[in-house]
Order: C-alpha cells, then structure tokens, then sequence
C-alpha cells in the first residue's frame, strides 16, 4: 500500500490539471480539433469498411465477380467459340475434351455457358441501369413537383403495376416473334421490356424518399440560396437517395436475370442460335434430355441460380452497410 | 437616428404585411398588419415568444412559405422592388445573392452528403459565376474569414464531422459569399452554447461592419437584443406591440409586455426568489377578437382594451407602441 501512494500522488494531480484543462479548452473551445484527421475518411470509404468485414456479403461478391470473369474472359480460352455444330459428336457425355459434354447440335456445353452467361449478364446489368435511370427520374421528378406531374407518373407506373409483369412480357414477346423481329435485336429488345416493368416499383420507392427530404431543412436552404428546381433535383436532393439506389440496382440484377431466363426459357426472350441460360434449359423440356443428359440443363441452372443468390447475399450486405434503415 | 432619416435609405421595408393560413379550424392570423424597416446597415431585432410570428415575418421576406397554405398581403419592398410582385426567376436572383438568410439550426442546414466545400462554391457559382477553381479559392477565403482554422481541411470535410458552432460559422460563410445586402438570421444562436453563442455574434456584428450588410436578426433573447440591436420591434400574437431604438426600449419599456419580457430577464445584481413571468399563455391564434391581444395577461387591463385594438403610436422620436395607455400621448407632449 504505502509503495503505490507516491505513485498515486502524481497520478491524482495530473488527472486534476486534465480536467482543469478541459474546462479551460471548452470556455474557449478550439472547435477545429475535431475535424482532425479523419477528414478523408469520407462516408464512403466507413461504408466500405464495413461491407468488408461481412463474410457473407463478400463471398457473394466473390461469386458474382467469378461468374463475371468467366463468362467474359473464359469463352477466350475455348476452341469451340464459333459455335460450329458436329452432328458427329452430338449429347456427348462430358469428357476431357468437352468438359461438360456437348448438345444435341454436338456444341461443346461449357462454352455455350459461359457465352450464354455474357448475355444473361449484360441483359441483367443493363436492363438495371436503364430501369433505375428511368425510375429515380420518374420518382424523383413525381416527388419533387407533386401536384399534376406526380399524379401523371405515378397512375402510369400504378397502371403497369396492376398487370401482373409475366403475362405483359409474354404477350410482347410473343408480339416480336410474331413481327419476325431479328434475333440480334432481340437481346435489346428484352432490355427495354424488362425495364419497362421495372421502373414503377423503384419509381415509388424514390418518390417517398424525396417527398421525405424535401421537407428537410437543408432544402429550404437551398431556396434561399436561390438555386434552380434542376440543381435542388440533381445536387442536392438524388445524391442523397444514392445508398438506396445502389441496393435497389443491385437486388434488381438479379431480379432481371430471373426474368431473362424466364422469357427465354418460353422462346419469348433472346432465342437460338444466341444462347442465354435460359434458353439453355429448354432441353430440359424433353423428358430424354432431362433424365439421360443432365449435363445439358444442370450447367445453365446452376449458373442461373448462383449468380443470383449471390447478387441478392451482396445486395443484401449492401444494404445493411448503406441503408440501416431499410433493415428487416 | 430620427426615424424619418431612416426611411430613406432603407434596405428592406415592410409595408402591412398580413400572412395568414387557411387551416380546417379556421383561418390563422400568423401575421397581422406589420410594417417594419430595416435601413442600410443596421441590425433590427425581432423579439417576442413562441408563436408571435417572427418566424413567419422572416419566412414571408424569404418566399419560403408554401403558396398552397399560405396567404400573403402587402408590400415587401427590398431596395424599392416589391418581392411579392417578382416572378421566381427574378425572386431567385435575389435569393442567396442579394438576401441571403441563415437558420435556427445548423445540424439540419447543411446537406449531409455534400462536403462543405461543394456547398460553400454553390453560390459562388450560381450567382457570381465563377469557374470551379476561382470558387473553391473563395470558398477557402470565406472559411478563414468566419475563424475557423485548417480552412483546406474544413473544405473537404461533411457537415457531421463538425460541431454545430463550427456548422453556424460555415453557414454564415455560404450567406455572405455574395456580399448581401441584407442577412435575415433567424434565431442564429438559440441551438448553441452560450460561449460560442457570443463568439457567432461578435463575428457577425463585425461581418455588418465590413460588409456594410443590414441585418434582420430574429430572436427571443433579449441578451441577444441588448447586444446587437440598432432597433427593436417586439412581436405579439402577430402584431406590433412596441418599435423602437435599443436603448430606449431597454431604459423606458412602454407597452406592459415590454415590461414584462424585461422584468423576467434574470439579472446578475438582483438576488430574487423567483423570476417574474408573465401570468397567462399566448392567445390560440384561431380564438382572436377585436381586443388588444395582451389584455387578458396585462396587469394594466382596462375596459376598451377588451373590445378593440390598439394601433401602433409614434410617442416620441425614438419609440412607437400600441397600447391603449399611451393613447393621446403624442410626440412633443
């Protein structure tokens, strides 16, 4: 005991002179020390951080980012590219030399899969893009304004809401097939289709968030610094709902890739020769393939069903990262 | 300092300005008949309680209110243009380039994901046009000049990584980046502390100074008012009670809400139990008569007071109240 006293002496009179300190640092309070260091830290880079640590959110990433690289740069490395057909080697079990077989045309499986994945991929990601750029404008535009415009775009996105989405695409689907539209196009074509009943839902969601921050006050001060309805829109109010853009968008590729392979599994999407997944597994509809040649529609599914609950895992680690809010 | 001398070179003047809501209830008089001037480089306090439409006259200057809900009569004459007669273009000009306006609450003011800087330069760029190098080197310049350290560090931060004294001080820096001629601070102080409530301010009477802006400072501090006012209107239930110069409203309160709002001001020297206030609540706005508004909470009510009311008086050179005791009292008497 009386070894620890002096050193406690000391200890005491300097915790006195701290708080001494701190009283006369907040009469005059020198405000800038908390801006410090950490003033790159930016909200992003915390958000990243933290996206990191979730072990689930990243090995979904992980997946997604494979099943990218492969389709894109896998096909590279394949002899059968040209997709040539040899009737001579047709429903081929899979091989050394046709690592997972060949089709009824005797193509080789693993690089129709991989080139049927470049499709899929870029419908999915583009069909995204144009359906959150369509619905965040629409949403955000509704939002702002109100009055008149909000009621035009949202009964529009209310009417395309009401038609359930799979019957729609079935009938304009069938419609292009019908007016012989070429297959090249069609891939684009299923784009827009699938942003067109895309955009409502995500149209909404935006909606609700601007006609939640417009009335913050940090928008009323955008008034007073006299700043055109455009930049208020763009500048100010967009880069606060980007967070929830995000997870949307990336929940939405998926949700696009389904919808793909569902209309091309029907023939109503992207159709031979141009392989998507799911026209892929179409073979799956002769009961000889299915049972006898599962290595026809297997690949193609499985690649269907991993991407996507991969893209959803991340989307949702995405969204427990960017908006705590949304959490269930 | 005569008031006639005033009207000339008047940077704002308010002519019977009446801004109502038309509510389920009824409607709501939030302002009721007020006529105010802010003349070149002065500083004009609005103090009243809760409720007694300070916000709202400032709201009426600023167009900030929603032309749905309400209504708003007479003149708001800024360097001789009638604000309420401007289309939006016109008025957006004005906005943030000539008035210029700064907020209760600095937390709320600042967009969040916008780093200071970018809010800083958007003036700058929208009013003055500047390219994005010569405003971010303004930019810089202005946060030096409301005191706040590392300028080049403050520019790139986002507005939660700074304290709400150091949020008002940015906010400040956005409304004078185009020298205004007229600064509208509603309640500027009220959601800080006390020591950099006097540091903002200080700073701001010397921004006035340099500057040669008018200020329009609302407020319901009389601390506050003691330290910056040129002149002083005192607001109830949506009117004018009491206009006047500083000192003389301090020294010689004529209306018995003046008094009343002095009396409950603690003071240093008196040792006292209790602190005055003021019996009684604001009247609901919606239950209002023909009366002088106060006189259910006045200790010197009288009969006429009760059926109609009071106008504003000119009493002597420095002080104008409306209040039935002063009533024959005329400049000169």
């Amino acid at each position: 005991m009386s070894k620890l006293q002096p050193d406690l002496k000391p200890k005491l009179k300097s915790n006195k002179q701290l708080i001494l300190q701190s009283i006369v640092t907040t009469a005059s309070p020198p405000e800038s020390y908390r801006a410090g260091n950490n003033v790159k830290s930016s909200l992003w880079r915390v958000a990243m951080r933290r996206l990191v640590k979730n072990k689930l959110a990243m090995s979904g990433l992980a997946v997604v980012l494979f099943m990218f690289i492969a389709c894109f740069v896998g096909p590279l490395f394949s002899p059968y590219t040209n997709g040539k057909t040899n009737l001579a080697i047709m429903n081929q079990a899979p091989s050394l030399r046709h690592w997972l077989g060949t089709d009824k045309l005797g193509r080789d499986v693993l690089t129709r899969v991989l080139q049927a994945g470049r499709i899929s991929l870029t419908v999915g990601l583009a069909s995204m893009v144009l359906s959150v750029f369509i619905g965040s404008i629409l949403g955000a535009i509704a939002g702002y304004y109100r009055g008149i415009v909000d009621q035009v775009i949202m009964r529009v996105a209310d009417l395309l809401m009401t038609i359930p989405s799979l019957p729609l695409l079935f009938i304009i689907g069938a419609l292009l097939s019908d007016w012989k539209v070429p297959t090249d196009y069609r891939m684009y074509i299923v784009m827009v289709m699938l942003s067109i009943v895309g955009w409502p839902a995500l149209a909404r969601m935006v909606r609700g968030q601007i006609l939640s921050i417009r009335e913050q006050e940090f928008m009323q001060a955008t008034v007073v610094l006299g700043l055109r309805d455009r930049r208020k829109l763009f500048q100010h109010l967009l880069p606060n709902i980007v967070p929830l853009l995000i997870v949307i968008a990336t929940l939405n590729i998926g949700g696009a890739i389904l919808m793909e392979s569902v209309l091309s599994f029907f023939g109503l999407g992207v159709i031979a020769p141009t392989p998507t997944w799911g026209n892929m597994i179409d073979t799956a509809n002769n009961l000889i393939d299915f049972q006898e040649r599962p290595w026809l529609w297997i690949p193609p599914g499985l690649s269907i069903f991993a991407t996507v609950i991969a893209i959803n895992i991340f989307g949702d680690g995405l969204r427990d990262v960017l908006d705590p809010k949304q959490r269930k | 300092m005569s008031s006639d001398k005033l009207q000339d070179d008047a940077v704002l003047e308010i002519q019977h300005l009446r801004t109502s809501f038309d509510t389920e209830e009824g409607i709501i008089k939030a302002v009721d008949d007020v006529s105010l001037t802010v003349p070149e480089s002065r500083i004009v306090c609005i103090v009243g309680e809760s409720g007694c439409g300070k916000s709202i006259t400032a709201m009426s200057v600023m167009g900030l209110l929603d032309a749905n809900a309400a209504k708003v009569e007479g003149r708001i004459l800024f360097q001789g243009e009638d604000l309420l007669s401007l289309t939006k273009n016109e008025l957006r000009a004005i906005r943030g380039n000539e008035i210029a306006m700064i907020f209760q609450e600095p937390m709320s003011s600042l967009n969040p994901v916008l780093t200071i800087g970018q809010q800083i330069m958007e003036p700058l760029i929208v009013h003055k046009k500047l390219g994005k190098k010569a405003a971010k080197q303004k930019a810089i310049e202005l946060i030096e000049r409301v005191q706040i350290s590392r300028p080049e560090q403050i520019f790139d931060a986002y507005p939660h990584e700074l304290s709400g004294g150091m949020l008002q001080r940015i906010m400040i820096a956005i409304a004078i980046s185009c020298e205004p001629k007229l600064l509208i601070a509603d309640e500027p102080t009220t959601a800080l502390d006390v020591t950099i409530q006097a540091q903002i301010l200080d700073m701001l009477s010397h921004l006035k100074e340099s500057l040669g802006m008018s200020i329009l400072l609302i407020t319901h501090d009389l601390g506050v008012v003691a330290e910056m006012a040129d002149e002083v209107i005192v607001m109830y239930a949506g009117k004018v009670v009491e206009y006047g110069e500083v000192t003389a409203l301090f020294e010689h309160p004529k209306h018995p809400y003046t008094q009343g709002l002095l009396k409950s001001k603690p003071s240093m020297y008196d040792m006292v139990e209790e602190l005055y206030s003021i019996p009684g609540q604001v009247p609901n706005p919606l239950s209002l008569t023909e009366s002088c508004y106060f006189h259910d909470r006045c200790d010197a009510c009288m009969k006429i007071c009760r059926s109609q009311s009071p106008a504003l008086h000119t009493i002597n050179a420095d002080q104008q109240v409306a209040c039935w005791l002063y009533e024959g009292v005329t400049l000169g008497v």
